[in-house]
């Protein structure tokens, strides 16, 4: 068994969205570096809820194997914690040593309303969605799969973008609190295929009008998003909805 | 309980196009008349909500997660069968029906089997379509790969992300019918009960998970899909929000439940570390395309994997099943594994592993297309061991993954009770006593996509659905059903966690309802789970209240729900006095130690009634028998 070590916890604890938060301090004496970030987080929430004093801490998981997009933690100031391409529930505690102090807090936006503790509101990223990010195919309508082909190189870019989770770590990470990032991988996902092709335009407009609808600044190409961004999604995507967007919106092209 | 299953008449390649033309049809302007609720946005849930909408019924949708976009489909990595034979090496929709249905050891219904086998196709272009970006070859059309349990190449994917990539085709495909105004989109909303009005199912009760209220929704269908049960051995490879909550509450108002102790065990996870551990990590099967699964010959061989040579090392699946090698079946490749730790010759620090190794692949292949078929999973192997798999084997060992049983259902995809229909993993269709691979995705999407839709019009367009509203004395009845099971919960006011209630229920699942089982050990696991039971509603502590987000009230809830499912499950392994697929019996076993099936006495579906819990659980046991027309039923095989 590895040794346990000692870490200390800087929580974000809000009881409500219309009630005041604040960071509040637990101590926990028995981390292995095995445990993932969030199963440290169930010891504490053991350890809150044996001593009942408070309710435990509120946060988002569910597969806990980087797929999902539920988890969502800012965590010393970095969304998803200190590792490159890796989501809060697959950071491992062997990344921290003994005697570190962790602040933990919600990804903030004003797009992105707290609920309770740790858990945000992230239900404008599937308005955006609703807004184009999908090709018009009624179920039964398809043609045979392999009827169009497509580039290996145009498949695979598609799957790199199509790989977003939406767990929002770019529009926490952004001084802007953009959504451009998320807005542009499906956008350069669907975009770039000939499927997604016959509503490019329509799709681009809609999406970007719903993304700042939603309350989410611009783009400023601070880059952040991509450091930040637990699938490595390139900010390339950012790029591309620009052009899209100018030529069709404001070319004047019908959308 | 009345067990009909009405399948079509007529040779086996025609009952579905049969069935198909003797529908009754809802005409397009009634349509949006009829409100459908669909519990679930996962494969099977979300591609039936958008292709009901999208043929003008009223939709509304619920998931407990915070978008619809996080079902635990979203999670599948390695593929979706389907029998197009791209790679023309003789697939047919014959022998994926053949293979789906021999490798879950002839424990399924063969016309329901068949028909997804003839779906399959239709599935791959309607994801393409959508812009589901599967692997593709140079020329620019569809690649495929192998998978457990064939011997041909037919397995669609998308990188190790195909469930994802799926789901979010399925989950865009949704927010379209959103954005058109047919369905109504709840999330974060929990499923406590089913409201069964004249005899038929008419609505569901919620609770909104943010502000604790308990609603309630009316429809003139239900169409289940909450995903499977297998957490109830606590570690899985289910996503931790995973419950059978839905389905054992739709049971408990009258839902015959099917076949609960086929429970997949899968052969590739990442092994336990410790007391803290909180799930179990898949590496995707696919990996046994290119890993060669190993152990050393001599028990307590500590030398590092790379230090031990060939001739020191026994590649236990090669040598007993030259056929399939390492391909074979999940449920022979889990035993296996067992076995050889059994035997000793496990390995890691806890000696409940064994080795999975590319040293081979990469030195034929190069570690450039290695690492493009399973980058994202050697690197999720990396972050969670801080092992690297391209320098040395990985560690894997067998973790529960998936479960075959679930709500009984006709060929429509209908319970026994009028009106629900149960789609996806929480039904007990199509893959018998054991899955294959790259099996659920296609399930799941053939109900949604391609059975639900048609099947539902036939009972709407049939059905005398009276004129009620939520005020409906049932209605009453089951939201102040849920509303006591929640305020018991939280006034136990007890010592003892939640998570220490759901870990001790795991612990015996696993030890006595896992991977092998004998009478003795379910017995005693009957008895430690009535007693667990017991001491959960005198001791467990629910911090919190109940008007709130509160995750240790959701969980209670579902934890309550196991503690009553797990008794049936080890019931069912009881009752089934034989091996089959993924349910192994110590007293059934062939020389070589596999399952070892009686047909005589058990080919039949088991769909126990609930009769009340009162320390004990009350379930009475109904049979469908399984009749084999068209295939013969054989011992298995993989050698």
């Amino acid at each position: 068994m590895a040794d346990t070590f000692t870490i200390h916890l800087k929580i974000w604890r809000q009881d409500g969205p219309d009630k005041p938060g604040k960071l509040v301090d637990y101590t926990l004496d028995n981390v292995n570096e095995h445990m993932s970030f969030l199963e440290m987080l169930d010891v504490l929430n053991e350890q809150i809820v044996a001593e009942g004093r408070e309710e435990p801490v509120e946060f988002d998981y569910d597969c806990r194997e980087g797929i999902c997009g539920s988890c969502n933690l800012m965590i010393n100031g970095r969304a998803h914690g200190p590792k490159a391409m890796t989501c809060t529930c697959q950071l491992h505690m062997r990344n921290y040593s003994d005697g570190d102090t962790i602040v933990i807090e919600p990804f903030r936006a004003k797009g992105f309303p707290v609920i309770k503790d740790l858990i945000v509101d992230r239900s404008a990223f599937d308005r955006i969605i609703e807004a184009g990010g999908y090709v018009s195919v009624k179920t039964g309508s398809a043609p045979d799969a392999n009827s169009i082909p497509v580039d290996k190189s145009v498949a695979d870019t598609a799957f790199d973008y199509a790989t977003c989770i939406g767990c929002g770590a770019c529009v926490a990470a952004c001084p802007n609190s953009s959504a451009s990032l998320f807005t542009g991988a499906k956008l350069a996902h669907l975009n770039r295929l000939p499927q997604g092709e016959p509503e490019r335009k329509r799709r681009t407009v809609a999406m970007v009008e719903q993304m700042d609808k939603e309350g989410f600044g611009d783009c400023s190409n601070y880059a952040e998003c991509e450091a930040v961004c637990p699938k490595g999604i390139s900010i390339s995507a950012i790029a591309e909805m620009r052009r899209n967007y100018v030529k069709a919106a404001l070319a004047g092209d019908e959308v | 309980m009345k067990l009909d299953s009405k399948v079509p008449s007529g040779p086996l390649e025609d009952k579905w196009s049969k069935h198909l033309k003797d529908i009754k049809l809802v005409a397009p302007n009634n349509k949006r008349n009829h409100d459908i609720i669909v519990v679930g946005t996962g494969l099977a849930g979300g591609s039936a909500a958008a292709s009901l909408a999208e043929l003008g019924y009223n939709v509304k949708s619920f998931c407990i997660q915070d978008s619809a976009r996080r079902a635990h489909s979203i999670a599948a990595q390695g593929g979706i069968n389907a029998a197009k034979n791209y790679p023309n090496d003789g697939d047919t929709i014959w022998r994926l029906f053949y293979d789906t249905i021999k490798g879950g050891d002839y424990r399924s219904r063969e016309s329901n089997t068949y028909r997804l086998a003839q779906i399959s196709n239709e599935i791959i272009d309607q994801a393409v379509a959508q812009g589901v970006p599967f692997a593709r070859e140079y020329g620019g059309l569809l690649a495929n790969r192998s998978f457990g349990g064939a011997q041909v190449s037919r397995t669609f994917y998308a990188r190790g992300q195909t469930g994802q990539q799926l789901l979010l085709g399925a989950y865009q495909a949704m927010m379209r019918q959103v954005h058109e105004g047919n369905i109504e989109m709840h999330t974060r909303h929990e499923m406590l009960d089913l409201v069964v009005a004249g005899g038929k199912a008419r609505g569901i009760v919620t609770r909104d998970l943010v502000s604790g209220e308990i609603r309630r929704w009316m429809a003139d269908a239900v169409v289940l899909a909450s995903g499977g049960y297998g957490n109830a051995f606590y570690l899985s490879t289910n996503a931790k929000n995973s419950n059978v909550t839905a389905a054992w509450r739709c049971h408990k108002r009258g839902a015959g439940f099917a076949n609960p102790c086929y429970v997949q065990i899968h052969p590739t996870c990442i092994p336990v570390s410790g007391d803290y551990q909180s799930k179990l990590t898949l590496m995707s099967e696919s990996l046994r395309n290119d890993g060669r699964v190993w152990v050393p010959e001599k028990k307590g061989d500590d030398r590092h994997p790379n230090d031990i040579p060939e001739e020191d090392r026994y590649y236990y699946l090669e040598e007993k099943y030259p056929a399939f090698g390492n391909l074979v079946p999940r449920d022979v490749a889990s035993r296996n594994a067992k076995i050889v730790c059994d035997e000793g010759m496990g390995v890691g620090p806890t000696g409940r592993a064994v080795y999975l190794d590319f040293a081979d692949a990469i030195e034929r292949d190069g570690r450039k297309t290695i690492s493009e078929k399973y980058g994202n999973l050697f690197e999720m192997y990396e972050n969670i061991t801080g092992d690297n798999p391209y320098e040395e084997p990985m560690r894997i060992f067998p973790a529960v993954h998936y479960t075959m049983g679930g709500l009984w259902v006709d060929y429509n995809l209908m319970s026994n009770i009028p009106g629900l229909f149960v789609a996806g993993e929480a039904n007990f269709s199509d893959h018998g006593a054991n899955r294959l691979g790259a099996s659920a995705l296609m399930q799941g999407l053939s109900d949604g996509y391609f059975i639900i839709p048609y099947t539902i019009g036939n009972y709407i367009a049939d059905a005398d659905i009276d004129e009620i509203d939520t005020g409906h004395e049932a209605f009453d009845e089951a939201a102040e059903n849920a509303q006591q099971h929640i305020d018991k919960l939280l006034s136990v006011k007890g010592d003892k966690s939640v998570i220490d209630f759901h870990r001790e229920l795991g612990q015996i699942m696993w030890d006595k309802v896992g991977i092998s089982r004998s009478e003795e050990g379910l017995k005693q696991a009957i008895r430690e789970i009535r007693a667990l039971r017991k001491e959960f509603w005198e001791n467990v502590r629910v911090p919190g209240e109940a008007s709130n987000f509160n995750k240790y009230l959701e969980f209670a809830g579902r934890v309550a729900d196991f503690l009553e499912l797990g008794e049936l499950m080890a019931e069912d392994a009881l009752h089934r006095d034989e091996s089959a697929g993924c349910h192994l019996r110590k007293e059934h076993q062939t020389e070589e130690g596999e399952a070892l099936r009686n047909d005589e006495e058990y080919a039949y579906v088991a769909a126990w009634e609930f009769k009340g819990v009162n320390g004990e659980l009350q379930e009475k046991l109904h049979k469908e028998n399984l009749e084999f027309e068209f295939v013969e039923l054989k011992q298995r095989s993989y050698k």
